[in-house]
């Protein structure tokens, strides 16, 4: 039977996922591929439609965020027994609850208080 | 009164491990610092949620398109980008435990986020000067909570990296050091991240 404390006295960092050259600079490129073309859309004010542009800028920030988190945190299902997704899920989660029940909660409230619509005088 | 309770050393039924497993020191660092970095994003989401309510309440004062250069933003931009994959450099030169490349890219990461919170304070300072500061309206308020906090963050971050660099200096790249330099990774680019979302949310969405 061997010792439960052999092979770990060498000193190593701790196991911090880490990723190779290639990945820095393909998620570089990828980012900065991703950081140019919003701002060129919005700059330039290529597309009429408001609408549009807002919705591309959205997409471009979003599979911008995902670039960053593959290449450079170096996220992976299988990081630490994937808890490390499980516990990004977790935070998504919460974080749209917090922003998308937010910003309903306001704006319902706005709508509905707005000096506009008491068309009902206050009785004396 | 009690009776202590006393387990023959004998007694099969054994309720722990007699010795707890080795864990390498550290072994639980990645994970630990990721959830420190999960709850940091529920800070900025309440932040960038305020903002979402009361970014279009000027109150009478001015709006996104006649305060915002999208042409200092884009460079502030950049200039968090390079900080990031110079970053990696530095990572990568530590796993092949070159000491004076490690040194080389801290320097030119601290350079770029010195560059990025100048450019920063810069713009602050302006729209403070044009009387376009956070008492001017709720819109103005929220903008400068929220950069302000992420300009904090990146302020924190280069602190941080200046004592590493005192650190490995002092003691080489020992693996309590490499684990701080990998924290900090975390943070550097965790802070990216959250830029992607300002310069999308305030900057471009309100310029359109």
């Amino acid at each position: 039977m061997s010792d439960p404390h052999e092979g770990h006295h060498e000193t190593h960092a701790a196991p911090f996922p880490h990723g190779t050259k290639q990945d820095y600079v393909t998620g570089f490129i990828l980012a900065a591929i991703l950081t140019a073309i919003p701002f060129f859309l919005v700059m330039s004010g290529i597309f009429s439609s408001e609408r549009l542009t807002a919705f591309l800028v959205l997409i471009c920030a979003v599979a911008q965020i995902i670039v960053h988190m593959v290449y450079f945190l170096h996220m992976s299902p299988k990081a630490e027994g994937g808890w490390t997704l499980i516990s990004l899920v977790f935070t998504i989660i919460v974080l749209v609850i917090a922003v998308v029940g937010t910003v309903w909660v306001m704006y319902h409230m706005d709508a509905n208080m707005m000096p506009g619509m008491m068309t009902e005088p206050p009785a004396n | 009164m009690s009776t202590p309770i006393i387990t023959e050393p004998t007694d099969p039924r054994v309720f722990h491990p007699e010795e707890e497993p080795h864990h390498p020191e550290g072994h639980s660092t990645p994970l630990g610092f990721w959830i420190y970095l999960m709850s940091d994003c529920l800070i900025f989401a309440t932040l960038f949620g305020t903002f979402a309510v009361l970014g279009h309440r000027y109150g009478g004062g001015p709006g996104p398109k006649e305060l915002f250069d999208l042409w200092l933003i884009a460079l502030n931009t950049a200039m968090l980008l390079f900080s990031s994959i110079t970053y990696g450099f530095a990572m990568l030169a530590m796993h092949r435990g070159d000491q004076k490349e490690v040194m080389k890219w801290l320097g030119i990461t601290a350079g770029f986020g010195l560059a990025f919170l100048a450019i920063e304070l810069y713009e602050f300072n302006h729209l403070i000067h044009i009387g376009a500061g956070p008492g001017r309206s709720a819109f103005l308020s929220a903008f400068f909570t929220l950069v302000g906090t992420h300009g904090l963050h990146v302020t924190f971050g280069l602190i941080w990296m200046a004592a590493l660099v005192l650190q490995v200096r002092k003691h080489g790249l020992t693996s309590a050091n490499q684990r701080r330099l990998e924290c900090l990774s975390m943070f550097w680019h965790f802070l990216d991240v959250i830029w992607i979302g300002v310069f999308t949310f305030v900057y471009l969405m309100g310029m359109i």
